[in-house]
């Protein structure tokens, strides 16, 4: 290796993991409960969130399921054992019972809020967006929710939505992902403490852009949240979601579900931009992410779309997945994710053909750094009965360094002679000849490698919406400082 | 010091893979002037270009290099650009997803900032890029397309010299600027060269074929062989070599 080689690579070295700017605590007290999961703590938890009969059976029986079930071993994923009776369930910052407004709400809260630049303040409000906030166990505050009443639109958190709008609940909660679909999804439906819910009636085009942040900040609390999105006939929403969690050398948790139901027309656009503490240089901590999230079309022509970045957490495991049931009904996903260090992906998506003439399109774009491994997991599902479908799937990766992983795991199940499946799959390197073009325009290292990699993302950051995929070029050209060696 | 030299090449020696490649080359070429290398192919005449340019590869075993008086060796290859030193590449790269426009501003802008100069807005930029674009015939929706990707070949080789019209270079290297490109084309980049490049800026042309010389007059001609520079003349030499082949500098 020459001097200029030893001179890039020092200097890749110095900028290598920029620290992670969401990092801190937030010194709060917190009301928690005794680590560990049995009967007792759900119930405890039902009674502590005051919600009726139904859900504890609910939760009861979700838990019963998850005790009979084993983790999951096939994903292409190092797992340390999780102690499931260290971890605390429930962990609310302690102060009033009830929040009415966001005056109620400790200030602190507040403080790190804004540090994460989510201004809860409605006056300061600039952009089009409500947001709903859960710290740790429990939703803060919801923004916007009169300007949304107006429409009929409920946005709120879902132990409100438990609590006032129970026929909905008891109608539409665990329809997509059952309480023993999967270990995570049952786990989740014992316990999960908070998220969100959003209800858009018949024929209403939600007015605003709706978000959550999600924020762990307990070093031993699991945060579970849980989201279900409801868009009645010829409706439209966009939903959006962020998270991140403090710096802490231990493991964290988080196993959350996302349902989401389209009826006849509805259109549902849901993007994540995931940051959650992706651990140290050495792989020490950070959040093992484990969510199932699912959509179903349930209606003729209705449209659910995820769009996802993931850069954060250890390990990650997510298939955000679309049953298309309704005819004509189509699905979409467009997911980059970015491992560093020692971080772990395996994600993907499900597509489900159950309605004729439904079509779904898989845009997936994975980029491996360090000694990381990233994984693209997915499955096109045809039915018999879903007669001249269609789906186009393409799965990039991406490696940057000479010590990361990519694998690309296709599964196609096709039960009938009229549908068409497309895949297309391409591997690439960072190339030096690439480098030094860029650089002999003026272009430093890092700055190029930034450029080839929001180059490689483009077709899914054209997906997101105009701040969010700001945000997630920053965040990307941000992690990957220094990557090249 | 001549102030009045751009690029002074003493002695060097460079390999790659422990395999020599430039065997004790020297070259000096003043402001203002138009050389010419030409070379029997793996002579070492990109080499010395890549070199010059400061590509990672390679090795600089002994020798040094300066350019307009400083040590060319010992900058990074980005800040060489900003200094000026510029190479049209014989095979443009090709960068799928970034669009021309984001990278050429990108590129300008950086040096602006290296400069210490301030960077344009996008408005501002685009009159510059508008002005150029009708100097080299270029349409507009050139901008929108990603680099390179897709481009022909004359359309690439173009697009460098809309590159190097932006950075307005001291030093230019034309590496094989003429492969693979038709009469027209050549007359077209050579005609955008000539009437636009600031008349402080030398070049250094590498090709194999005189017809570009037509059109660009090199005040001198070097004639590489072995990673050594072995004859130095003017378009006479070219002649010479048209008519007798490299046969008889060798022997």
């Amino acid at each position: 290796m020459n001097e200029q080689k030893i001179k890039i690579n020092s200097e890749i070295n110095q900028t290598v993991n920029q620290p992670y700017k969401y990092g801190f605590i937030t010194e709060i007290e917190t009301e928690n409960f005794p680590n560990g999961l049995n009967e007792e703590i759900i119930t405890l938890i039902h009674q502590k969130k005051e919600e009726p009969k139904f859900m504890l059976d609910f939760r009861l029986k979700a838990y019963k399921k998850w005790k009979e079930m084993k983790t999951p071993e096939w994903a292409n994923l190092e797992i340390k054992n999780i102690s499931y009776q260290d971890i605390i369930y429930y962990s609310v910052p302690k102060k009033k019972e009830k929040l009415n407004s966001l005056e109620e709400v400790d200030p602190e809260i507040l403080k790190t809020f804004e540090k994460l630049g989510i201004s809860l303040d409605e006056q300061k409000k600039l952009s089009n967006v409500a947001v709903d906030a859960v710290f740790d166990s429990i939703s803060i505050a919801t923004t916007y929710k009169e300007k949304l009443g107006k429409s009929g639109v409920i946005f709120c958190s879902i132990s409100d939505a438990i609590k006032f709008y129970p026929k909905l609940i008891q109608k539409f909660l665990g329809t997509v992902v059952s309480s023993g679909d999967n270990f995570f999804a049952s786990l989740n439906s014992a316990v999960f403490s908070d998220g969100s819910f959003c209800y858009i009636p018949q024929n209403v085009k939600c007015p605003l852009e709706l978000s959550t942040y999600f924020r762990i900040n307990d070093k031993d609390s699991g945060q579970f949240e849980r989201t279900l999105i409801i868009a009645e006939k010829n409706s439209t929403v966009n939903y959006l979601e962020g998270c991140t969690a403090p710096q802490f050398s231990e493991n964290q948790l988080h196993a959350a579900i996302v349902e989401l139901i389209a009826f006849d027309n509805a259109k549902i656009k849901y993007s994540t931009v995931q940051n959650w503490y992706s651990g140290n240089e050495n792989g020490v901590g950070g959040i093992y992410n484990f969510v199932t999230k699912r959509g179903l079309c349930i209606g003729k022509d209705s449209n659910i779309s995820w769009t996802q970045v993931e850069t954060g957490s250890s390990i990650t495991w997510k298939y955000p997945s679309c049953i298309l049931m309704g005819n004509n009904s189509s699905g979409e996903f467009y997911s980059v994710a970015l491992t560093n260090n020692y971080q772990q992906a395996d994600t993907g998506t499900k597509m489900i053909h159950i309605g004729e003439n439904s079509k779904s399109k898989i845009i997936s774009k994975g980029i491996s750094c360090g000694f990381s491994k990233n994984a693209y997991r997915g499955l096109v599902k045809i039915a018999s009965n879903a007669l001249y479908s269609r789906n186009f799937s393409q799965c990039d990766s991406f490696l940057v360094g000479n010590s990361s992983q990519a694998s690309t795991y296709p599964y196609l199940d096709v039960w009938n002679s009229t549908s068409i499946i497309e895949h297309e799959a391409k591997i690439s390197k960072v190339s030096e000849e690439q480098l030094f073009y860029l650089m002999q325009r003026g272009i430093n290292v890092d700055q190029a490698i930034s450029l080839l990699i929001s180059g490689f993302c483009k077709e899914v950051f054209t997906m997101l919406p105009m701040e969010f995929a700001t945000e997630a070029d920053k965040l990307l050209a941000l992690k990957l400082e220094g990557t090249v060696g | 010091m001549n102030k009045n030299i751009i690029l002074d090449i003493k002695n060097l020696k460079a390999s790659i893979e422990n395999k020599a490649i430039l065997k004790d080359l020297n070259l000096k070429v003043k402001k203002k002037e138009v050389h010419v290398i030409m070379g029997p192919n793996g002579s070492g005449k990109s080499t010395l270009s890549k070199i010059l340019a400061g590509h990672p590869s390679y090795e600089i075993n002994a020798g040094e290099i300066l350019f307009d008086s400083q040590n060319l060796l010992e900058m990074t290859p980005e800040v060489r650009s900003h200094e000026g030193l510029f190479l049209a590449f014989q095979y443009p790269i090709e960068i799928p997803g970034v669009t021309n426009y984001d990278f050429l501003k990108l590129a300008y802008n950086e040096k602006q900032k290296y400069k210490k100069l301030p960077e344009l807005d996008p408005l501002e930029f685009m009159l510059i890029t508008d002005e150029l674009l009708k100097k080299l015939k270029m349409k507009s929706e050139f901008l929108n397309r990603d680099l390179n990707q897709g481009f022909s070949g004359g359309e690439k080789k173009r697009n460098e010299i809309l590159q190097m019209l932006l950075l307005n270079p001291k030093l230019v290297i034309l590496d094989e600027i003429d492969s693979g490109l038709d009469v027209d084309a050549i007359k077209i980049i050579c005609d955008g060269i000539l009437n636009n490049i600031s008349n402080e800026t030398s070049l250094i042309i590498i090709t194999h074929y005189p017809r570009i010389l037509n059109y660009l007059k090199p005040d001198f001609v070097h004639i590489m062989i072995d990673g050594k520079i072995i004859k130095t003349g003017n378009m006479e030499l070219v002649n010479l070599l048209e008519e007798k082949g490299y046969d008889i500098f060798i022997n």
